[in-house]
Protein backbone atom coordinates (compact mmCIF):
# COMPACT_ATOMS: atom_id res chain seq x y z
CA UNK A 1 0.00 0.00 0.00
CA UNK A 2 1.12 3.54 -0.61
CA UNK A 3 0.75 6.49 0.88
CA UNK A 4 -0.69 8.26 -1.88
CA UNK A 5 -3.48 5.89 -2.37
CA UNK A 6 -4.86 7.49 0.85
CA UNK A 7 -4.51 10.61 0.20
CA UNK A 8 -5.86 10.63 -3.14
CA UNK A 9 -9.23 9.09 -1.42
CA UNK A 10 -9.21 11.25 1.50
CA UNK A 11 -8.84 14.32 -1.08
CA UNK A 12 -11.65 12.91 -3.35
CA UNK A 13 -14.03 12.61 -0.18
CA UNK A 14 -13.10 16.10 0.97
CA UNK A 15 -13.49 17.41 -1.77
CA UNK A 16 -17.08 16.03 -2.26
CA UNK A 17 -17.83 17.12 0.87
CA UNK A 18 -16.56 21.06 -0.15
CA UNK A 19 -19.15 20.76 -3.14
CA UNK A 20 -22.02 19.47 -0.77
CA UNK A 21 -21.21 22.36 1.82
CA UNK A 22 -21.41 24.48 -1.38
CA UNK A 23 -24.80 22.76 -2.92
CA UNK A 24 -26.90 22.45 0.08
CA UNK A 25 -29.42 24.54 1.27
CA UNK A 26 -30.90 22.75 3.82
CA UNK A 27 -28.57 23.49 7.43
CA UNK A 28 -29.27 19.40 8.59
CA UNK A 29 -27.57 18.36 5.16
CA UNK A 30 -24.57 20.86 5.36
CA UNK A 31 -23.36 19.53 8.93
CA UNK A 32 -23.88 16.07 7.17
CA UNK A 33 -21.38 16.94 4.18
CA UNK A 34 -18.90 18.96 6.90
CA UNK A 35 -18.92 15.17 8.67
CA UNK A 36 -17.78 13.73 5.10
CA UNK A 37 -15.03 16.25 4.92
CA UNK A 38 -13.82 15.30 8.86
CA UNK A 39 -13.96 11.27 7.76
CA UNK A 40 -11.46 12.31 5.28
CA UNK A 41 -9.09 14.30 7.43
CA UNK A 42 -8.92 11.43 9.87
CA UNK A 43 -7.99 9.03 7.03
CA UNK A 44 -4.90 11.59 6.43
CA UNK A 45 -4.09 11.67 10.41
CA UNK A 46 -3.83 7.93 10.48
CA UNK A 47 -2.27 7.22 7.15
CA UNK A 48 0.11 10.04 7.36
CA UNK A 49 1.11 8.70 11.39
CA UNK A 50 1.50 5.23 9.89
CA UNK A 51 3.89 6.43 7.33
CA UNK A 52 5.88 8.41 9.08
CA UNK A 53 6.62 5.75 12.05
CA UNK A 54 7.30 3.23 9.32
CA UNK A 55 10.21 5.65 7.95
CA UNK A 56 12.42 5.08 10.97
CA UNK A 57 12.83 8.91 11.02
CA UNK A 58 11.07 9.74 14.16
CA UNK A 59 10.49 8.58 17.96
CA UNK A 60 8.32 5.43 18.40
CA UNK A 61 4.94 6.11 18.93
CA UNK A 62 4.33 8.16 15.96
CA UNK A 63 1.79 6.31 14.68
CA UNK A 64 0.10 6.46 18.09
CA UNK A 65 -0.01 9.84 18.13
CA UNK A 66 -1.54 10.56 14.77
CA UNK A 67 -3.76 8.22 16.11
CA UNK A 68 -5.02 10.24 19.14
CA UNK A 69 -5.31 13.52 16.84
CA UNK A 70 -7.73 11.75 14.96
CA UNK A 71 -10.04 10.65 18.10
CA UNK A 72 -9.53 14.12 19.41
CA UNK A 73 -11.08 14.95 15.66
CA UNK A 74 -13.58 12.86 16.21
CA UNK A 75 -14.09 13.99 19.80
CA UNK A 76 -14.53 17.81 18.32
CA UNK A 77 -16.83 16.56 15.76
CA UNK A 78 -19.32 15.13 18.20
CA UNK A 79 -19.44 18.56 20.42
CA UNK A 80 -19.91 20.51 16.69
CA UNK A 81 -22.79 17.85 15.48
CA UNK A 82 -24.46 18.60 19.28
CA UNK A 83 -24.15 22.07 19.23
CA UNK A 84 -24.77 22.80 15.67
CA UNK A 85 -27.98 20.66 15.81
CA UNK A 86 -29.23 22.63 18.46
CA UNK A 87 -28.25 25.70 16.72
CA UNK A 88 -30.15 24.69 13.72
CA UNK A 89 -33.35 23.52 16.22
CA UNK A 90 -33.41 27.25 17.66
CA UNK A 91 -33.65 28.50 13.87
CA UNK A 92 -36.41 26.17 13.03
CA UNK A 93 -38.31 27.51 15.78
CA UNK A 94 -37.76 30.67 14.84
CA UNK A 95 -37.69 31.18 11.42
CA UNK A 96 -39.65 27.66 10.72
CA UNK A 97 -37.12 27.20 8.56
CA UNK A 98 -33.92 25.78 8.14
CA UNK A 99 -32.75 27.38 4.21
CA UNK A 100 -29.69 28.87 4.99
CA UNK A 101 -30.42 31.42 2.20
CA UNK A 102 -33.31 32.75 3.76
CA UNK A 103 -31.18 33.51 6.90
CA UNK A 104 -30.69 36.98 6.16
CA UNK A 105 -31.69 38.68 8.80
CA UNK A 106 -27.94 40.57 9.63
CA UNK A 107 -27.79 41.37 5.70
CA UNK A 108 -27.38 45.01 5.21
CA UNK B 1 13.22 5.82 0.85
CA UNK B 2 10.45 8.59 0.78
CA UNK B 3 11.87 11.95 -0.37
CA UNK B 4 13.47 10.36 -3.17
CA UNK B 5 13.12 12.85 -6.08
CA UNK B 6 15.14 11.04 -8.86
CA UNK B 7 11.72 8.95 -9.19
CA UNK B 8 8.90 10.22 -11.86
CA UNK B 9 5.89 10.76 -9.88
CA UNK B 10 3.87 7.25 -10.20
CA UNK B 11 0.29 8.82 -11.11
CA UNK B 12 -0.33 5.82 -13.14
CA UNK B 13 0.70 3.38 -10.55
CA UNK B 14 -0.76 4.47 -7.08
CA UNK B 15 -1.08 0.77 -6.09
CA UNK B 16 0.19 -2.57 -7.10
CA UNK B 17 -2.84 -4.56 -7.87
CA UNK B 18 -1.17 -7.62 -7.06
CA UNK B 19 -1.25 -6.83 -3.58
CA UNK B 20 -4.77 -8.37 -2.10
CA UNK B 21 -5.07 -5.20 0.30
CA UNK B 22 -4.59 -2.99 -2.51
CA UNK B 23 -8.43 -4.78 -3.68
CA UNK B 24 -9.63 -4.42 -0.36
CA UNK B 25 -8.41 -0.58 -0.67
CA UNK B 26 -10.58 -0.36 -4.01
CA UNK B 27 -13.24 -1.80 -2.75
CA UNK B 28 -13.76 -0.08 0.39
CA UNK B 29 -12.52 3.61 -1.34
CA UNK B 30 -15.57 2.97 -4.19
CA UNK B 31 -17.90 2.25 -1.64
CA UNK B 32 -16.87 5.62 0.26
CA UNK B 33 -17.01 7.68 -2.88
CA UNK B 34 -19.95 6.37 -3.82
CA UNK B 35 -21.78 6.70 -0.38
CA UNK B 36 -20.56 10.26 -0.21
CA UNK B 37 -22.01 11.20 -3.47
CA UNK B 38 -25.05 10.38 -2.68
CA UNK B 39 -24.75 12.23 0.78
CA UNK B 40 -24.22 15.09 -1.23
CA UNK B 41 -26.46 14.69 -4.24
CA UNK B 42 -30.19 12.48 -3.12
CA UNK B 43 -33.20 14.77 -2.30
CA UNK B 44 -33.91 12.64 0.55
CA UNK B 45 -32.70 13.75 3.73
CA UNK B 46 -33.00 10.12 5.75
CA UNK B 47 -31.12 8.18 2.49
CA UNK B 48 -28.44 10.71 3.12
CA UNK B 49 -27.99 10.09 7.00
CA UNK B 50 -27.84 6.28 5.90
CA UNK B 51 -25.49 6.94 3.10
CA UNK B 52 -23.13 8.86 5.97
CA UNK B 53 -23.24 5.56 7.42
CA UNK B 54 -21.20 3.88 4.40
CA UNK B 55 -19.60 6.19 4.12
CA UNK B 56 -18.46 6.11 7.59
CA UNK B 57 -18.32 2.29 8.01
CA UNK B 58 -15.38 2.34 4.71
CA UNK B 59 -13.68 5.15 7.10
CA UNK B 60 -13.52 2.43 9.95
CA UNK B 61 -12.50 -0.31 7.37
CA UNK B 62 -9.60 1.97 6.22
CA UNK B 63 -8.69 2.46 9.80
CA UNK B 64 -8.68 -1.19 10.67
CA UNK B 65 -6.09 -1.66 6.92
CA UNK B 66 -3.87 1.24 8.57
CA UNK B 67 -3.82 -0.62 11.97
CA UNK B 68 -5.64 1.44 13.65
CA UNK B 69 -8.10 -0.62 15.41
CA UNK B 70 -9.01 1.68 18.70
CA UNK B 71 -10.01 4.75 15.79
CA UNK B 72 -12.52 1.92 14.17
CA UNK B 73 -13.99 1.35 17.19
CA UNK B 74 -14.17 4.65 17.93
CA UNK B 75 -15.72 5.67 14.55
CA UNK B 76 -18.19 3.17 14.64
CA UNK B 77 -19.04 4.29 17.94
CA UNK B 78 -18.99 7.65 18.14
CA UNK B 79 -20.51 8.36 14.58
CA UNK B 80 -22.33 5.28 13.85
CA UNK B 81 -23.60 5.07 16.77
CA UNK B 82 -24.51 8.52 18.40
CA UNK B 83 -24.12 11.20 15.08
CA UNK B 84 -25.81 9.71 12.33
CA UNK B 85 -28.61 9.16 15.20
CA UNK B 86 -28.64 12.63 16.83
CA UNK B 87 -28.97 13.89 12.46
CA UNK B 88 -32.19 11.65 12.51
CA UNK B 89 -33.37 13.29 15.13
CA UNK B 90 -32.74 16.71 13.74
CA UNK B 91 -34.32 15.82 10.39
CA UNK B 92 -37.39 14.64 12.26
CA UNK B 93 -37.43 17.78 14.68
CA UNK B 94 -37.09 19.96 11.65
CA UNK B 95 -39.41 18.59 9.25
CA UNK B 96 -37.14 18.75 6.55
CA UNK B 97 -38.72 17.82 3.39
CA UNK B 98 -38.49 14.18 2.18
CA UNK B 99 -38.09 13.86 -1.42
CA UNK B 100 -39.20 17.51 -2.18
CA UNK B 101 -38.25 18.88 -5.86
CA UNK B 102 -35.06 20.05 -5.60
CA UNK B 103 -35.70 22.29 -2.41
CA UNK B 104 -32.82 21.04 -0.66
CA UNK B 105 -30.24 22.39 -3.03
CA UNK B 106 -29.13 25.93 -4.67
CA UNK B 107 -29.83 26.24 -8.01
CA UNK B 108 -25.90 26.75 -9.23
CA UNK B 109 -24.68 23.76 -8.94
CA UNK B 110 -21.47 24.44 -11.52
CA UNK B 111 -19.31 26.92 -9.70
CA UNK B 112 -19.78 24.08 -6.71
CA UNK B 113 -18.65 21.78 -8.80
CA UNK B 114 -15.90 23.74 -10.35
CA UNK B 115 -14.81 24.65 -6.85
CA UNK B 116 -15.11 20.88 -5.58
CA UNK B 117 -12.90 19.47 -9.02
CA UNK B 118 -10.48 22.36 -8.05
CA UNK B 119 -9.67 21.78 -4.69
CA UNK B 120 -9.13 17.91 -5.53
CA UNK B 121 -7.03 18.63 -8.05
CA UNK B 122 -4.93 20.48 -6.08
CA UNK B 123 -4.82 18.13 -3.12
CA UNK B 124 -4.40 14.92 -5.05
CA UNK B 125 -2.27 16.65 -7.80
CA UNK B 126 -0.20 18.04 -5.37
CA UNK B 127 0.16 14.93 -2.58
CA UNK B 128 1.07 12.49 -5.44
CA UNK B 129 3.61 14.79 -6.87
CA UNK B 130 5.39 14.78 -3.96
CA UNK B 131 5.17 11.41 -2.27
CA UNK B 132 4.54 9.59 -5.33
CA UNK B 133 4.80 5.58 -4.62
CA UNK B 134 6.18 6.19 -1.12
CA UNK B 135 5.44 2.67 0.66
CA UNK B 136 3.35 3.49 3.75
CA UNK B 137 5.03 0.23 5.46
CA UNK B 138 3.52 -2.86 7.21
CA UNK B 139 4.52 -2.09 10.87
CA UNK B 140 2.47 -3.73 13.59
CA UNK B 141 -1.19 -2.37 14.50
CA UNK B 142 -1.22 -0.02 17.23
CA UNK B 143 -1.69 -1.25 20.42
CA UNK B 144 -4.98 0.05 22.79
CA UNK B 145 -2.56 0.35 25.57
CA UNK B 146 0.15 2.48 23.73
CA UNK B 147 -2.63 4.85 22.39
CA UNK B 148 -3.79 4.99 26.17
CA UNK B 149 -0.20 5.95 27.20
CA UNK B 150 -0.47 8.20 24.41
CA UNK B 151 -3.30 10.18 25.49
CA UNK B 152 -2.38 10.56 29.22
CA UNK B 153 1.33 10.77 28.94
CA UNK B 154 2.05 13.29 26.00
CA UNK B 155 -1.31 14.92 25.08
CA UNK B 156 -2.77 15.19 28.60
CA UNK B 157 -3.09 18.34 28.09
CA UNK B 158 -4.94 18.78 24.98
CA UNK B 159 -7.29 16.06 26.16
CA UNK B 160 -8.26 17.83 29.71
CA UNK B 161 -8.95 21.00 26.96
CA UNK B 162 -11.16 18.43 24.59
CA UNK B 163 -13.03 17.32 27.60
CA UNK B 164 -13.44 20.68 28.61
CA UNK B 165 -14.79 21.42 25.41
CA UNK B 166 -17.08 19.00 25.37
CA UNK B 167 -18.34 19.60 28.76
CA UNK B 168 -19.32 23.33 27.20
CA UNK B 169 -21.07 21.97 24.21
CA UNK B 170 -22.59 19.84 26.37
CA UNK B 171 -24.35 23.12 28.53
CA UNK B 172 -24.15 25.15 25.27
CA UNK B 173 -26.72 22.04 23.70
CA UNK B 174 -28.86 22.18 26.58
CA UNK B 175 -29.21 26.30 27.12
CA UNK B 176 -29.43 26.52 23.34
CA UNK B 177 -32.43 23.49 22.45
CA UNK B 178 -34.23 23.79 25.65
CA UNK B 179 -37.39 26.52 26.25
CA UNK B 180 -37.51 29.76 28.25
CA UNK B 181 -39.10 28.98 31.55
CA UNK B 182 -41.59 32.28 30.95
CA UNK B 183 -41.35 35.11 28.52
Amino acid sequence: MTLSQFLVLSAGLFSIGVYGVLIRRNAVLILLSVEVMLAAVNINLVAFGQYLENTGRFAEGTAASGQVFALFVITVAAAEVGIGLAIVLLIFRNRSSVNVDELDALKW
Amino acid sequence: MAYDRSRPPAIGILMDLGDIRNWVFLVIAVVMLAGSIVVVTTRNVVHAALMLVATLGGAAAIFILLGAEFVAATVVLVYIGAVVVLFLFGVMITRAPLGGQGALDHSRKWPAALTAIATFAVLAGSTVAFFGDAEIGSGDPVLTSEIGSSIFNRFVIPFEVVSFVLLAALIGGIVLARRDPEA
